[in-house]
């Protein structure tokens, strides 16, 4: 039986940031998923909600428990991705001074979101929003 | 390392979590770029960082990082200190500074992750 979590995210809200990883994470610890890839799955969803808290005004993430496979879609109202292939390159990024101060913004977040999934897509309209579908085998 | 001794080689105080439950740690790895340490394969190290913000403790909670030594006297707010208790790791200050805290705890036999 398939289980699902929803979480909204806030863009800008930096004290809120993780907290729906987070809880995830519980979640994905009582369903005996091992703890590396609890972590690989941890990781692309923290990364995820940052980037919409980082550069995007508002966000839905919900994730599907199947048996086997974590599915997760991160979709939200923002700027969009201009180029997609730039903005997946290790080092590019368009953070503010803010989110640098954060201790993020190195243009390391899609990277390492691709690093740790087992599938991943992105969709983005320049003006309306970004969508991040991935899965990660458990 | 016992967290003891990394305790009394930076003279450092414990701000949240147990000593009595805290591993062994082994190596250690310093950073200001929790993004950084999101894309670590090790996890059970201490962090040595100047990053004094919330954000910092959500990062070691989700990769898994159990000792975080918060370096030149940057303080830890109460929210940082009450989010530390519950994630469960051991929160550390120390008036050292990165540099110093590295050079010593380097000096002492905790490895480096690269
Ligand atoms: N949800 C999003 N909405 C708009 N732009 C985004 C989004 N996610 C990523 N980007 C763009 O892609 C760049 C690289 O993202 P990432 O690798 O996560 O690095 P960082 O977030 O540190 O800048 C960002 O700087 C931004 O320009
Ligand atoms: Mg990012």
């Amino acid at each position: 039986m398939a289980e699902i979590l929803e979480f909204d995210i806030t863009g800008g809200d930096f004290i809120q940031a993780g907290k729906a990883s987070s809880k995830i994470k519980k979640k994905l610890k009582q369903l005996n998923i091992d703890s590396l890839a609890v972590k690989r799955i941890v990781v692309a969803i923290y990364e995820a909600e940052l980037n919409v808290v980082a550069h995007a005004s508002s966000g839905k993430l919900t994730v599907v428990f199947e048996p086997g496979v974590v599915i997760v879609t991160v979709s939200d109202s923002g700027p969009g991705i201009e180029n997609i292939g730039q903005a997946m390159e290790a080092g590019f990024s368009t953070a503010s001074k803010k989110v640098r101060e954060m201790g993020f913004g190195a243009g390391m977040g899609l990277p390492n979101i691709k690093k740790n999934t087992d599938e991943l897509v992105i969709e983005s309209k320049v003006g309306e929003g970004t969508t991040l579908r991935f899965k990660v085998y458990c | 390392m016992k967290i003891e001794k990394i305790i009394e080689l930076t003279a450092a105080r414990v701000v949240a979590g147990s000593l009595k439950t805290a591993p062994e740690i082994t190596k250690a790895f310093s950073s200001d770029l929790m993004s950084d340490v999101l894309t670590l394969d090790h996890h059970d190290i201490v962090l040595i960082t100047g990053l004094a913000n919330i954000q910092l403790l959500r990062t070691v909670e989700i990769a898994d990082v159990p000792v975080v030594l918060l370096c030149r006297n940057k303080t830890a707010t109460p929210e940082m200190i009450e989010l530390a208790n519950e994630i469960g790791i051991v929160f550390l200050e120390t008036p050292f500074s990165i540099f110093r805290a590295g050079g010593i705890l380097y000096e002492n036999g905790l490895k480096p992750l690269y």
